[in-house]
């Protein structure tokens, strides 16, 4: 697959009309200077001014407008999309940042010094010195309780969490256990309550003292935040309900066997049997590699 | 009731005026030219330098015409909005020495939560409708951040419920499909939630027919004697007052123009405003 894409994508720095990774120089220093106050506060949201780019607003526009103010002519990139490096909405933007920027990309996840993310975090372990960048569709949290911004706002600053709390708790009365499969609330750094971004639960805990930056970028919204290397990250959850990841028992990737990964089911309408593969389709294909086997897409 | 225990609540020179003011504010507004709009700038004063004490285990009520201050008076004291002047001093900050007002957004937050419950006259400010009854009372149990337990929150809401006579069985009907009486419990139980050492009524049953407002005015009597809790009452129903506090003022055009003993108060009101308003009691 990597062969292929890299024939996709071709010739690279052509676009010499653009400026190097399209933003023009104040755009990314601004963006640059939002990212280093988002750093420096780690979980709370900073405005800044969402530049159009040539796709459409949530399309991933916060997070590669992150990844532009970023990537130099060293940098490796990666770009998943819920884990595939080679979804449509990936190929894209890998594309726009290779033709503006010239830059090397890479499907492995240890090779790559950027990674642009939608929906998951990579299997392989993140390491010192990688930057993992979340395309956001909704930085706040607090929406599931608050409709009003003003409001919201003032719950962040005076640490008013309590509202959550409550939605967690109606959310146990009504089905025994905390239901939220998605953007799962987490408390950043012991302050700030933080939208993770709409990663699966699987994918939480990897949040949790990682040793690689993780940046989030939400392009509709205009926001930008932040979780610096080795913060802790902990899942809102009762002391008696604890937080918990998906699990499907038995099931294993039908490609590469791998168990403990996180999953995606693919119903086989002509069997009407369900087959699970890797979400992570780099992780699966370095594990066939390993076994010696061929890479099928 | 009334001790020569230092107060649990000192409010000095309380006002809270609303849009433009003027010096000649206070000088034109008031019972004796009968507004509380300053004819020179078209500001309101809503309330006007109102002091008072509350000792611990007291109940003193607010009483007066509708525009008179009192909620605005509870509102402030609830930390909900700043007055334009005037401080605060609550017992159990500071022993009684930080003024409230100056304190920091967070730091409100925090004693609104742990010293003070209100309930007010429409279930709609104090409840969330759309969560369960169970939910509004858990929320005032779940404001400190650290790891709650479930099943201990459960419990302390059930008994809660329970003592504020709520059938525990309706404990996860949603707030909205009560009906008023059963409202104003809920919001009781939830200003009591954490043990509050003040509770501030603002026209608890104002809104309920006779029967249930009794039955409600029973509890929260008895809860009062029971738990001892200090009660700053605000209604406009002489009947409320005589029956919950032991102290009242009278307030019109947002000036104090009487203070004492409620029997005091109703047998022999002095204020001609006082006067009618006993004298009209139906």
């Amino acid at each position: 697959m990597a062969e292929r894409l890299q024939a996709l994508l071709g010739q690279k720095g052509n676009c010499r009309h653009y400026t190097f990774a399209y933003l023009d120089e104040s755009a990314k220093r601004e963006i640059r200077r939002r990212t280093l106050k988002a750093v420096a506060i780690p979980g709370h949201q900073i405005p800044f001014a969402s530049r159009e780019i040539p796709i459409a607003r949530g399309w991933g526009t916060g997070g590669l407008q992150l990844t532009m103010s970023l990537i130099g002519p060293e940098d490796v990139l990666k770009v998943i999309d819920q884990g595939c490096d080679g979804s449509v909405n990936a190929v894209n933007l890998r594309r726009l940042a290779t033709l503006t920027t010239g830059c090397r990309t890479t499907t492995r996840t240890s090779d790559a010094t950027l990674i642009q993310t939608r929906h998951r975090i990579p299997e392989t372990p993140l390491t010192r010195g990688q930057i993992i960048i979340f395309q956001v569709p909704y930085p706040e949290i607090l929406r599931f309780v608050e409709p009003r911004e003003t409001v919201t706002r003032r719950m962040h600053a005076e640490g008013a969490y309590h509202r959550m709390w409550t939605f967690l708790y109606e959310n146990v009365v009504q089905w025994g256990r905390i239901t939220i499969g998605f953007r799962y609330p987490v408390m950043v750094h012991g302050r700030y309550l933080m939208d993770p971004s709409p990663i699966p639960r699987w994918d939480i805990p990897k949040l949790d003292q990682s040793p690689a930056l993780m940046l989030f970028g939400a392009g509709r919204e205009k926001r930008i935040y932040a979780v610096p290397p080795f913060t802790k990250v902990e899942p809102l959850a009762f002391k008696d309900i604890p937080f918990e990841v998906e699990h499907q028992a038995g099931a294993r990737c039908s490609r590469c066997g791998a168990a403990d990964v996180f999953l995606d089911e693919i119903p086989d309408e002509e069997s009407g049997r369900i087959r699970w593969v890797c979400s992570d389709t780099d992780y699966c294909d370095q594990r066939l590699a390993a076994r010696g086997e061929s890479h099928r897409a | 009731m009334l001790n020569s225990q230092s107060p649990l609540l000192h409010v000095r020179s309380l006002s809270k005026q609303y849009g433009p003011s003027c010096s000649s504010c206070a000088r034109l507004t008031g019972p004796e030219q009968g507004t509380n709009i300053c004819p020179e700038c078209g500001g309101v004063v809503a309330c006007w330098e109102v002091s008072f004490n509350l000792f611990p285990g007291e109940v003193l009520g607010i009483v007066g015409e509708s525009g008179s201050g009192k909620s605005t008076i509870l509102r402030c004291l609830n930390l909900d909005e700043p007055p334009t002047t005037g401080e605060a001093f609550h017992s159990g900050v500071e022993k009684g020495k930080t003024n409230l007002f100056t304190l920091s957004s967070q730091r409100k937050r925090l004693i609104q939560s742990s010293l003070l419950g209100i309930v007010y006259q429409s279930p709609h400010l104090g409840l969330n409708l759309d969560f369960s009854a169970g939910a509004n009372v858990a929320e005032r149990l779940l404001i400190q951040n650290n790891t709650p337990e479930y099943r201990r929150i459960r419990k302390r809401t059930s008994s809660l419920l329970n003592k504020v006579q709520m059938p525990v069985k309706r404990i996860d009907e949603l707030s909205g499909a009560f009906s008023g009486g059963m409202q104003q419990r809920v919001q009781l139980a939830k200003a009591l939630a954490p043990r509050p050492m003040l509770l501030l009524l603002d026209e608890p049953t104002s809104g309920l027919d006779v029967s249930v407002q009794a039955s409600v005015l029973d509890l929260i009597a008895s809860l009062q004697r029971k738990t001892g809790v200090s009660m700053l009452v605000v209604s406009h129903d002489l009947g409320v007052i005589r029956l919950l506090t032991h102290r009242t003022l009278v307030m019109k055009m947002g000036r104090v123009v009487e203070r004492g003993l409620t029997d005091q108060i109703l047998e022999d009101p002095q204020h001609p405003y006082t006067q009618e308003l006993v004298a009209s009691v139906l």
